[in-house]
């Protein structure tokens, strides 16, 4: 029987091919949509925890209050200590200290006197130990766009945009003219190892990348810092699991009483991230709800027509004695069959899709050239476990949906009126 | 006969002084304000103790000063700061940080920031320190401040380019010293204080020997300036005053 209906589906195109095109555009658009959706909401989550938030970030209680102002002057003092407990009790979390800060890049002439200056954008990280988790969590390596790595404290990157505006190459020197932890002026002179580009609108504009030793010398910040980041060995941000550790650190450490007593937030804590999150998994929810919804509709109405088209051969059948309830079941079958050949069909090309645009990012970086938020500026789909089944399931549900809700019309076939039908 | 003349002949002279005192306007106060505080040539050591929101430092710096226009200051202590250079010629402020070898022209907003970290911006420090020549004033009352007895005069910016648009002084009846100065911005709001908590005499003239300059937005107690010693109308070579001493 399952043979014959089969027959029937591929011999009659009209009852097939219509419905397998919309559950197949609907799964793949779907599939699509969904890993787009995670690749944007993904990228802002991924790039905001590398360079701003980590998955968790340590900073003393009144600089985490204003922590938009990089106020240095209430940075926590004492990392070293900090950072060596952190790594012998909190083994399964990646720790590193950071330092943001502002200031001016001032570039010499040959009788140093101010040739070009510009306002930038500071981040000191540990870039010269060889146990330092930075060149990983930042991919600075591959984002050098001309030098080398610094290989002593003082020398710097700056982002590729800003070394032009600055008229600056790679061995020239610089000098920072910043502010103290204390509010006083600070100088340092630092060379350029190299320009870096991120894909980052905000960054590539005027980014100086430094190492904390250094920045630590230059800001009168001797075993301090700003923030002290902790990423989760995979790289994958659990809110649950974060949230744990800052409640943990957070009884351990934090004090009431001291506003330089160190506290611990978790990503979502931070830069409006935990909408971001929220709307990430509602997205998913949404489009597939759409989907069943419109997909439902569509082939409801499809399965409408159908039954108009195939009101003499349901006549027959029910005339021939079939029962209601198998006919009706026949037809689910075959709204099964077609659901099923439509969603392998759409989720493997809504899969290519997403995976072409997962390896081939689309450059938006024009759009975001004045913004100062942390966005990639190339639009990138990420396909996960759930790209899998979140196209190949509604796709699978809307035909059945669709023709349970058609298919009604069996039961309301009088069939003492079935032989005067076929007469006529 | 001549005892009761000789009294009241004192007695009217006094008076003559109470009522020429009294009858003072407020730019005449200012005037024997600016009289006092701003010599022509003036060499002087000083502390400043700044009290921060965390730490406490003192900076130890030497002044040549000549007229308003010129000054030049070089840092003695701490050793972060020991050897930094500051000169003014007129409407222009340089730095030179002997670590970085570099010579900065400060300008725009870097102007208002905090000099060393202190409550006094590098704007305080360019500031016209005449009174007279930026400010009307108006005696608006008599206070006495402990146990000194003050005009009260209010003062309001006749320039534009000023960092203070209005002030009120304390300033002592009879040594012309503002004891305390409240410093206001455009819309009237207090942005800083100055308080003179002593007081010396060098030669004939009255000069504060200690004060606090308190910026209300800043956390901290306030910066305290001791002036460690003073001497006036010194004569000092105007090569000081030139770029190429800041390297020297």
């Amino acid at each position: 029987m399952i043979a014959f209906l089969l027959k029937g589906l591929v011999r009659d195109r009209t009852r097939s091919l219509f419905p397998i095109l919309i559950v197949c555009a609907g799964s793949c658009l779907t599939v699509f949509l969904y890993s787009w959706m995670q690749g944007i909401m993904g990228d802002m989550v991924a790039v905001n925890a590398r360079f701003d938030t980590g998955h968790v970030k340590i900073s003393t209680k009144a600089y985490a209050a204003i922590a938009d102002e990089m106020p240095n002057d209430l940075a926590y003092l004492g990392v070293e200590k900090l950072l060596a407990r952190l790594r012998s009790e909190y083994k399964n979390v990646i720790w590193t200290a950071r330092i943001r800060f502002g200031g001016i890049l001032d570039v010499p002439d040959n009788k140093g006197e101010t040739r070009n200056q510009g306002p930038a954008i500071g981040m000191a990280i540990d870039l010269l130990s060889p146990s330092s988790p930075e060149k990983f969590v930042l991919n600075i390596e591959r984002v050098i766009v001309q030098g080398r790595m610094p290989s002593r404290k003082d020398e710097i990157l700056i982002s590729e945009g800003f070394a032009r505006s600055l008229g600056v190459k790679p061995g020239d020197r610089v000098t920072l003219i910043g502010s103290t932890m204390y509010g006083a002026m600070a100088l340092y002179n630092f060379t350029i190892a190299g320009t870096i580009r991120f894909g980052i609108a905000t960054l590539d504009r005027e980014a100086m990348i430094a190492d904390i030793s250094a920045v630590q010398e230059a800001l009168d910040m001797k075993d301090g810092a700003g923030e002290i980041l902790g990423y989760s060995q995979d790289m994958v941000y659990s809110d649950e699991a974060m949230k744990r550790l800052a409640s943990r650190f957070n009884q351990q450490f934090s004090r009431s009483d001291d506003r330089f007593s160190p506290c611990m937030i978790t990503l979502s804590d931070q830069n409006g991230l935990s909408d971001i999150l929220t709307r990430s998994k509602a997205v998913g929810a949404i489009i597939v709800l759409v989907f069943v919804f419109v997909m439902s509709v569509v082939l409801w109405n499809s399965g409408l027509m159908n039954n108009i088209r195939r009101y003499g051969e349901i006549g027959l059948r029910l005339a021939l004695g079939e029962p209601r309830g198998t006919l009706y079941a026949r037809m689910i079958f075959e709204s099964f069959t077609i659901g099923l050949v439509g969603s392998i069909l759409g989720t493997a090309l809504g899969l290519a899709f997403s995976f072409y645009l997962q390896n081939k990012g689309i450059d938006i970086s024009s759009m975001f050239q004045k913004s100062s938020m942390l966005i990639s500026g190339e639009m990138r789909a990420r396909i996960t476990a759930v790209s899998f089944y979140i196209g190949f399931l509604p796709g699978l549900a809307a035909p059945v949906a669709g023709a349970m809700a058609a298919g009604l019309g069996i039961y309301q076939r009088q069939t003492a009126q079935l032989f005067k039908e076929l007469e006529t | 006969m001549k005892k009761p003349v000789i009294f009241i002949c004192i007695a009217i002279l006094l008076c003559a002084n109470a009522a020429y005192a009294d009858s003072l306007s407020g730019r005449d106060i200012l005037i024997n304000v600016d009289k006092n505080l701003c010599p022509e040539d003036r060499v002087g050591v000083s502390s400043l103790i700044i009290n921060g929101a965390r730490a406490s430092r003192t900076v130890k710096c030497k002044s040549w000063a000549a007229g308003m226009d010129k000054a030049y200051t070089q840092y003695l202590a701490p050793p972060r700061e020991a050897g930094t250079k500051m000169l003014k010629l007129k409407d222009q402020l340089w730095t030179y940080d002997p670590t970085t070898d570099r010579t900065i022209l400060i300008a725009g907003h870097m102007l208002r920031q905090s000099m060393l970290g202190s409550d006094i911006s590098y704007e305080d420090f360019m500031q016209d320190s005449r009174l007279s020549s930026i400010y009307d004033a108006e005696v608006t009352g008599d206070e006495k401040l402990g146990d000194r007895p003050c005009y009260v005069l209010t003062l309001k910016a006749k320039v534009d380019d000023v960092a203070y648009h209005s002030r009120r002084l304390w300033v002592d009846r009879e040594r012309f010293i503002p004891l305390r100065q409240e410093l206001n911005g455009k819309s009237g709001v207090l942005l800083k204080t100055l308080t003179v908590n002593e007081v010396f005499k060098v030669g004939e003239r009255w000069y504060p020997k200690r004060m606090i300059y308190k910026d209300v937005s800043l956390e901290g107690s306030g910066t305290v300036i001791i002036i460690e010693s003073i001497d006036f109308n010194v004569r000092i070579p105007d090569s000081v005053f030139n770029k190429a001493s800041l390297k020297r």
